[in-house]
């Protein structure tokens, strides 16, 4: 049996009950740690509060030799864990398609997931949401344009855009509010396109979130403080929505 | 002497840039030498064997000219003067590079034949590599005194040989280019005066024209030499007068050149302004400049030099280099040379060869402009290639730091040497063209640059190819499997390989030109538009339609392909002659997860599998050796050519000596010097080119490929499609 069980997102705590247990019972914890991260707590503590070994997963573990991760579901109880969602933002769905090949039994359980939280901080509608995007670290000539033309497309329906950023776990790479706007700001200099606004997030899930609606000067000027950071390129905002950032992320 | 230079040079009616092209030992370094001293920049006595031009202490210790070096002179021929700038080059086949390079900077070749030999391999790669720059060609037939000392010929018998040399050269243009030779006054011939005879040791020569000039004719050359009076000859009829004259007759200057030059070496928009500016040498267009050279001077640092082709150059100018994204030089010098001295002057005007110092970005081949986009020129193709590697190390851990140094800047000064600098393992490899050149680069790095080094023997350059078209695709799945690549291989064919290695086909053409030039040669229309990348002799074009993202996934998908082709699946050895076609691809939708991170793997590993499923094979350097040896030895010569897996071509009798043609793998004729001279008595005389790859004979396949594996310390085992591909 191999279990997807979300962590949340900011601690050891944020486990619903039932995770929880099933980790408890299991034979084999793993922890994803290259795509997303707790901020909030270390293996260590998540060794110490599950009362289990934990090993931790690379890239490498998953996607070259995921046949680990297999065997230890096919002979006994695994748990694979991942920060927020395990299904989300992040994409672990072939990871079961390879277990189910194997007639390996899976489940999910689910955890609070960052799409779900910044609509909470935000005070933005979940259904006025369009395609979400990230903004990964250029690489060479590599500059893919692919955000500005997803806002793009969205801001013409009057939807939201959510933009993740990149994190570069194995350099230790958090990319920050400021430079992604910087990003931004150059794609939409590219193909004549303006932001009007923009959202940012930082730390959602832990006890200090911080919340910051402005202009792309105000949002390189803001010091929204450590990772992980994340963005929302709102569309026109509904009256309860522009009340919200006004009492909530400093809107004026 | 500066100053009528520099007044000269903005003349560019009145200049002759030219080359002086030979097979090792026919004389070049005589004639250049011997030439500048005629024209009052060398003492007289020195010359002859002062070897100014080789000013390279290993040069002068070797008696061979290793670098291509630079002189300007003036001449006078009417009422007028005229500037003539010559590069003298080496004629040794290891240093074909240099070669390669003079000729992009000139725009007319003196080939130098040996009367007594006549034209030899050497002197055809030479003759080839100015032809194809179309550089226009007079030819000095040297040695005429050892005709009459040595031959004892008279003067009909003097005709008959000249005739037959004279022959033999425009044969080979012939073939090389019927057109040019045919309508571009390109045939030589005596009577028309674009042939010279003379010794360039004995500082003489004659041409038709010229005897009608000094009264000096065959015969009184005849006499006078068994008189052994050659200081008459070389006073009525001197060498450099007649030279330089047919030089300046014969040989364009760069206003007539470059309009017939330029779509040879540049394939950008001939309408545009940079275009029409080049195609006149247009001293107030932009500045386009191709370096052609680049030498450490212990004053003014690195010294670039090149052709200016278009606009002018003055000190403290901004200049934009290509290829390199960055920010633009400045100009700190502008120079000619004077033989090994640089002289600085306050500017330098299209059509001249410059030598300048400011331009820390530029490596030989830049593009050299004021403007931010220019087409640049096309790359310089070398006739030879690297067949031949060391690994060097420094002495003293120390050191290590400076040889890193040194051997960027090595790469920078000569573009034939390869080099490979790992820094996690320190083995730093140095590929070059033989074992002379080798010796001479690794010797360079002791001696000028104070590198203590230890060297490996030398190993042989092997290559990669397929020697069938995959059948179907293969399918590359990035690690996240969310990214898929389905491509196919197969061998180029013959006709595009071709034009590729002639660079009438380069990712610098104009997309609709490089379509119809592909069409021309039989690819389909609608591949010939997608070509998305040529690296090496391999073409990558993209057969899909329609896909979202993949824009802005093709330059991740071109590294990949790059990373594959830099080192095969069979021996990590380079890949050549290869066409690779995309056929379809899936993409996630989020540009992280499909980043290169997963691109590059994967399109890499898919190459990498394709190979092996195409018969990946390994090619060999081969080389061709012609062995002029008296008759009695002709079987101990024929029997070095087969006893080293060689393959034996003609054999023809010249006189009483027989010229043994053949052709053999690098890999087994190390130590064929030594032998050669052993088994012959020391009376062979014997020449190598380099004449291309060849597949590794089957039975030695496994065999050789284990050791390569085994010396680079990869698993001695063949991989297979699927290790590339989970």
């Amino acid at each position: 049996m191999l279990t997807f069980i979300g962590l949340g997102l900011f601690d050891e705590s944020d486990v619903s009950v039932r995770g929880m247990d099933v980790i408890r019972s299991a034979d084999t914890v793993f922890l994803e740690v290259y795509t997303s991260v707790l901020t909030g707590a270390s293996i260590e503590r998540l060794e110490a509060c599950y009362g289990k070994k934990i090993t931790p997963l690379y890239r490498e573990d998953v996607e070259i030799h995921a046949d680990k991760i297999l065997d230890a579901a096919e002979s006994g109880n695994a748990v694979f864990l991942t920060a927020g969602d395990s299904m989300i933002a992040t994409t672990h769905s072939d990871l079961r398609i390879r277990a189910a090949d194997r007639n390996i039994q899976t489940k999910i359980i689910h955890g609070a997931s960052i799409t779900t939280a910044v609509c909470g901080l935000s005070g933005l509608q979940n259904y006025r949401f369009g395609k979400s995007v990230s903004v990964p670290f250029p690489y060479g000539k590599w500059f893919p344009m692919t955000p500005i033309e997803v806002i793009s497309a969205n801001l013409k329906e009057n939807l939201h855009t959510l933009v993740f950023l990149d994190i570069q776990k194995d350099k230790e790479r958090y990319m920050k509010i400021s430079e992604a706007v910087d990003l931004l700001e150059e794609q939409a200099r590219r193909v004549d396109a303006k932001i009007p606004l923009y959202v940012g997030i930082a730390r959602a899930g832990s006890p200090d979130p911080a919340v910051h609606a402005g202009s792309a000067e105000e949002m390189k000027s803001f010091d929204f403080g450590s990772p992980l950071h994340i963005l929302i390129v709102p569309a026109t905002l509904h009256d309860i929505e522009r009340e919200y950032l006004e009492r909530f992320a400093g809107l004026c | 002497m500066v100053e009528r230079i520099t007044e000269l040079m903005n003349d560019p009616e009145h200049i002759r840039n030219i080359g002086i092209v030979a097979h090792i030992d026919h004389g070049k370094t005589t004639l250049s030498d011997n030439l500048l001293s005629g024209a009052g920049m060398i003492s007289e006595e020195l010359s002859g064997k002062a070897c100014w031009m080789d000013s390279d202490e290993e040069e002068q210790a070797r008696g061979i000219t290793i670098d291509a070096s630079n002189v300007s002179m003036i001449h006078m021929v009417g009422n007028h003067e005229y500037l003539i700038n010559m590069i003298d080059t080496p004629g040794h086949v290891d240093f074909g590079g240099d070669v390669t390079r003079a000729m992009r900077a000139v725009d007319g070749a003196v080939v130098v034949v040996d009367a007594v030999e006549g034209p030899m391999p050497q002197t055809e790669t030479v003759l080839r590599q100015a032809l194809k720059e179309g550089v226009h060609p007079v030819l000095f037939i040297n040695k005429v005194d050892r005709l009459i000392n040595e031959l004892k010929v008279n003067p009909q018998e003097m005709m008959i040989r000249l005739g037959k040399v004279i022959d033999k050269v425009n044969k080979l243009i012939k073939g090389m280019n019927e057109d040019l030779y045919t309508n571009g006054g390109w045939k030589l011939d005596a009577m028309k005066g674009n042939v010279a005879f003379g010794s360039a040791l004995y500082n003489w020569a004659i041409s038709i024209p010229y005897m009608k000039k000094s009264g000096v004719t065959l015969q009184t050359v005849i006499d006078k030499c068994n008189e052994g009076d050659s200081k008459y000859l070389a006073k009525a009829s001197p060498l450099h007068a007649v030279l330089l004259d047919m030089v300046v007759t014969f040989l364009p200057n760069p206003l007539q050149a470059q309009g017939k030059r330029c779509h040879i070496i540049w394939h950008g928009d001939v309408e545009s302004p940079i275009g029409k500016a080049m195609y006149a040498c247009d001293a107030n267009g932009p500045v386009a400049m191709m370096i052609t050279d680049i030498s450490f001077d212990k004053h003014a640092g690195e010294v670039a030099t090149g052709r200016l082709f278009s606009g002018t150059l003055t000190r403290g100018q901004e200049v934009f280099i290509s290829g390199t994204a960055g920010k633009p030089n400045r100009l700190q010098g502008v120079g000619i040379f004077m033989g090994p001295t640089r002289v600085e002057v306050d500017k330098i005007v299209a059509g001249n060869i410059a030598a300048v110092t400011g331009l820390s970005d530029a490596i030989v081949g830049s593009t050299v402009t004021s403007l931010k986009d220019m087409t640049p020129f096309e790359s310089l193709k070398h006739y030879s290639e690297p067949v031949m590697t060391v690994a060097v190390e420094a002495k003293n851990m120390k050191d290590l730091p400076k040889l890193i140094e040194v051997l960027h800047q090595v790469g920078k000064e000569d573009p034939t040497v390869r080099i490979n600098i790992n820094e996690e393992t320190g083995e730093h490899l140095i590929a070059g063209m033989g074992e002379l050149h080798l010796e001479v680069v690794t010797g360079r790095i002791k001696r000028d640059k104070g590198v203590e080094i230890v060297t490996s023997p030398p190993i042989v350059v092997y290559r990669e190819t397929v020697s069938k078209p995959l059948e179907g695709t293969v399918e590359g799945k990035s690690p996240n499997r969310h990214n898929r690549f389905f491509m196919s291989v197969e061998p180029m064919p013959e006709e595009i390989l071709k034009a590729i290695q002639s660079s009438e086909i380069s990712m610098n053409m104009e997309n609709i030109a490089r379509r119809d030039a592909l069409v021309a040669l039989g690819m389909d229309k609608d591949e010939a538009k997608s070509v998305k990348d040529i690296y090496g002799s391999n073409m990558f074009i993209d057969c899909t339609k329609g896909i979202q993202y993949l824009n802005e996934t093709m330059e991740l998908i071109i590294d990949g392909i790059h990373e594959a082709l830099d080192g095969g699946p069979l021996a990590d050895e380079q890949v050549q002659n290869v066409l690779i076609k995309l056929h379809d691809v899936k993409l996630h939708e989020d540009a992280i997860h499909r980043g290169p991170g997963q691109v590059i793997p994967a399109v890499r590993g898919g190459m990498k599998a394709a190979l092996l499923m195409a018969g990946d094979t390994l090619l060999e350097p081969m080389q061709k050796i012609q062995i002029t040896v008296p008759q009695d030895q002709m079987g101990a010569a024929i029997s070095q050519i087969q006893g080293r897996r060689g393959q034996l071509s003609t054999t023809e009798s010249e006189g009483d000596q027989i010229v043994v043609n053949g052709e053999a793998p690098v890999a087994e004729l190390f130590g064929f010097a030594g032998d050669i001279r052993s088994a012959t008595e020391g009376r062979a005389m014997w020449s190598t080119e380099f004449a291309g790859f060849s597949p590794v004979p089957q039975g030695m396949l496994s065999e050789i490929v284990m050791g390569i594996r085994k010396r680079k310390g990869l698993k001695e085992q063949i991989p297979t499609p699927k290790d590339y591909l989970e």
